[in-house]
């Protein structure tokens, strides 16, 4: 037996989704090809991106394709930061030609803003990395706003911290590794006092959570496929008519803001994808939550001194994150692994090397406590019966994960 | 039996793995991160834990076909055996932290770790042997491959740890015979450089790294008779039995080369003076430990082998335990059968029986063989 509870690293591809995209790869035709064949990729792509934006409450000339998640809060972190701040030279025409002159008289700036980014330590690796790339090689002035201990912002702080001279916010949507909902409509609002415009990172909580990017005012909005049984590789930027970001591939100008050719097939089986998640979300959610809710109260059950990390009501539902006081949460994982149960330490960085989730910590757990984190998260595919097997494998795998301590 | 193999991304340990699963063993393949921060990819020597190494070990935890693992012990690696090193060598001794990872992180915090967890036993690529002895009781031997033998950084293994320890390399003759499997199995580490001088230490410069490390300040180079020869730029730079770096500026009156005799950290001085200087009759130690089955007797004299580098030949020798009678602490007595030079105090003496490991302890006293007064300085 096999029970997969984490669906929050990569979800399984529904049928449906695999027969999609199969038959979308046997399409021949570049979607920027004149010719019909390029025409009948280029629909397919259009209708994708329809799809997409749909699920999301967006317009299609707002949704962006890129490689993934990773790849769109680049592009919007630093595609927004270098719009907001950078001298661009502007084409001027000289006796009906046009030219660039970078003299002081043709150098723009398209806002004036400070340098100031302001987000918190509990985000995502793509975007703490960014922001840090953007601090050592731009110049710019990361504020970490804090996060209380279930993981939700400091709004009191945000609030303090936002001013005119604030170039961007950005923020989770849901936490991902314990599921905590972040407010970003209070976050937006704040924001908006200011003229600030506000990115949120919503991988982990499309297919769980409505999401209408037109009623959020959020500026840009990334999510990613493979979370919602689409294929790796796909994601996308949603970003407003009005918000202009600088891009990071620059070439054949196929979208907005990126260039490269366009994956038709991953952008057909995305939307695919979407619509399956979106088709039914009160339900599917309502479904997981009771789903969740059953393993939450199992866990402390068969394991009393476990804590539930995250906040208890407001999270996405499939996500339930556990620490186990004095275990070693890759001892857990061992464990569990050779029961055949598939869960997660909550963070995963390139070379596989555990460590202390920098989420916990941010919540204020002190690194013992951090170490002994599992987070199980469910998909459609999740039944009772797994959880009851899981709930039944663990006070075992505590019991020895313990007896083998904290290395 | 469950055991865990422990791989570092090298040849030996995919091989030993694999022969621990041809063995007909349940095996698990763990990887030791022991740095935090990993170097992306390894440059040119070979260091430990890179992120390239991690990668070897799970392709060939792949193709042999059992689960792989990263444990994270960076931490006990830095507290047990980094940061001994520094302290050891701040202290003006010379510490092997091969022999402190065998002893406290691969059979000590690993090997707890595996026990616990629901494992028989802790398998790697050392080059060493087990044999079972007729009352049960399990011993440490040389390895067929002498050139390749490691069985002196393993001589710090406990009766315990060596119930629970593996070493399928051991009974191979050399080195390229685990290449040669290596390449038949598909690994593509086979051709890998070996690894050499100290892991944590990538680039081999260990007294660049240690001056980092150490802090260095200059100070005096004396004599025996504590006259002072010249100025050096820092006395934890300097191991007793060196020969190069000892700049005074004026040859010995009779042209001979100068050693380092002595290191001595509190006064930041080098004791130099010629080579004979730097033989021993006598060494000694309170910190020992026996590999398996003790002596029956270890108090009356018994005869054996000494060896006290990990390349050095074993010499041979007599050896008991008794009462210090500065300390009154017991500490193994070593008496080379004729005087060892190139002892370093904070080294590992080795005792040998034929091949069998008898045990270790750590230096920490030395008789000179040669009294001053008879040496030209």
């Amino acid at each position: 037996m096999n029970v997969y509870l984490d669906h929050a690293a990569t979800s399984p591809m529904p049928a449906e989704v695999i027969e999609a995209y199969v038959s979308a790869l046997a399409v021949v035709g570049n979607p920027s090809s004149i010719h019909t064949q390029g025409q009948t990729a280029k629909r397919m792509l259009e209708e994708a991106r329809e799809a997409v934006a749909a699920a999301v409450g967006a317009e299609p000339i707002e949704v962006t394709f890129t490689s993934g998640g990773t790849e769109a809060i680049n592009l919007a972190l630093k595609g927004l930061w270098w719009a907001r701040t950078s001298a661009v030279i502007e084409p001027v025409e000289i006796h009906g030609t046009v030219s660039t002159r970078s003299t002081s008289s043709t150098v723009s700036t398209r806002s004036t803003t400070g340098r100031r980014i302001l987000s918190t330590r509990a985000e995502h690796h793509a975007t703490i990395d960014a922001l840090e790339w953007l601090e050592r090689h731009e110049g710019a002035v990361i504020e970490w706003i804090p996060v209380d201990s279930l993981g939700r912002i400091d709004l009191v702080a945000l609030e303090a911290a936002l001013g005119p001279d604030v170039a961007l916010v950005t923020t989770l949507w849901s936490n991902n590794e314990v599921g905590t909902v972040q407010p970003v409509a209070e976050i937006v609002a704040l924001a908006a006092a200011h003229g600030v415009p506000v990115h949120a990172d919503a991988v982990s909580a499309l297919g769980q959570l409505p999401i209408d990017f037109a009623a959020s005012g959020l500026a840009a909005l990334s999510i990613s496929a493979h979370k919602i049984g689409g294929p790796v590789g796909t994601g996308a930027l949603v970003t407003a008519r009005s918000t202009v970001v600088e891009p990071l591939l620059h070439g054949g100008g196929q979208q907005r803001f990126r260039s490269g050719t366009q994956d038709a097939a991953g952008a057909h089986a995305f939307g695919v994808a979407a619509e399956h998640a979106s088709g039914d979300l009160a339900g599917h959610a309502a479904h997981l939550t009771q789903l969740r809710d059953h393993l939450i109260a199992g866990i402390r059950g068969a394991v009393p001194s476990a804590v539930l990390r995250g906040d208890p009501s407001d999270r996405v539902p499939g996500n339930a994150h556990f620490t186990f006081p004095g275990c070693e949460g890759d001892s857990l994982l061992f464990l569990l692994d050779a029961a055949g149960f598939s869960v997660s330490t909550g963070s995963a960085c390139q070379a596989g090397v555990p460590e202390a989730s920098h989420v916990l910590l941010a919540m204020g757990l002190s690194e013992p406590e951090a170490r002994g984190a599992l987070r199980f998260t469910l998909g459609n595919s999740t039944t009772v019966e797994e959880l009851d097997a899981l709930i039944a494998a663990l006070p075992d795998a505590v019991t020895r994960a313990r007896s083998a301590g904290l290395a | 039996m469950r055991v865990l193999a422990a791989m570092s991304g090298g040849v030996d340990s995919a091989v030993a793995a694999a022969r621990a699963v041809d063995a007909g063993h349940d095996v698990v393949g763990v990887h030791l991160a022991l740095s935090r921060n990993p170097g992306t990819l390894r440059t040119g020597a070979r260091g430990c834990c890179t992120i390239e190494d991690s990668m070897d070990a799970q392709r060939a935890a792949n193709i042999i076909g059992i689960p792989y693992y990263v444990w994270d012990f960076s931490e006990r690696f830095k507290a047990d055996v980094v940061d001994d090193f520094v302290a050891e060598y701040s202290a003006g001794r010379t510490p092997n932290p091969c022999m402190r990872c065998n002893e406290r992180i691969k059979f000590a915090a690993l090997l707890e770790k595996a026990l616990a967890l629901g494992f028989d036993a802790v398998a790697t690529g050392h080059y060493a042997t087990i044999v079972t002895a007729d009352d049960g009781s399990r011993e440490l031997h040389r390895a067929a491959a002498w050139a390749k033998d490691q069985s002196y950084v393993l001589g710090v293994l406990t009766a315990d740890q060596l119930a629970h320890a593996m070493f399928p390399l051991g009974a191979t003759p050399s080195k390229a015979e685990v290449r040669a499997e290596a390449a038949a199995r598909g690994f593509a580490l086979a051709s890998k450089p070996d690894s050499h001088d100290i892991c944590f230490i990538p680039d081999g410069d260990t007294r660049g790294w240690l001056a980092d490390k150490v802090g260095a300040e200059p100070g005096a180079i004396l004599d025996r008779s504590g006259a002072v020869l010249g100025t050096h730029e820092g006395a934890a730079a300097f191991t007793v039995g060196q020969r190069k770096g000892i700049n005074v500026g004026h040859p010995t009156p009779d042209g001979r080369p100068r050693f380092v005799l002595e290191v001595r950290p509190s006064t930041n001085e080098v004791v130099v003076g010629p080579k004979e200087a730097l033989a021993l009759r006598e060494l000694a130690g309170a910190r020992f430990s026996w590999a398996g089955r003790a002596p029956d007797d270890a108090t009356t004299e018994f005869a054996c082998e000494v060896q006290v580098r990990a390349h050095a030949d074993p010499v041979p020798a007599t050896a008991l335990v008794s009462t210090s009678s500065t300390t009154g602490d017991d500490e193994l007595v070593v008496t080379p059968t004729d005087p060892i030079i190139g002892v370093a105090p904070g080294q590992t003496a080795v005792l040998y029986v034929g091949t069998r490991v008898l045990g270790q302890f750590t230096i920490d006293r030395t008789v000179s063989a040669v009294p001053q007064t008879s040496l030209v300085e």
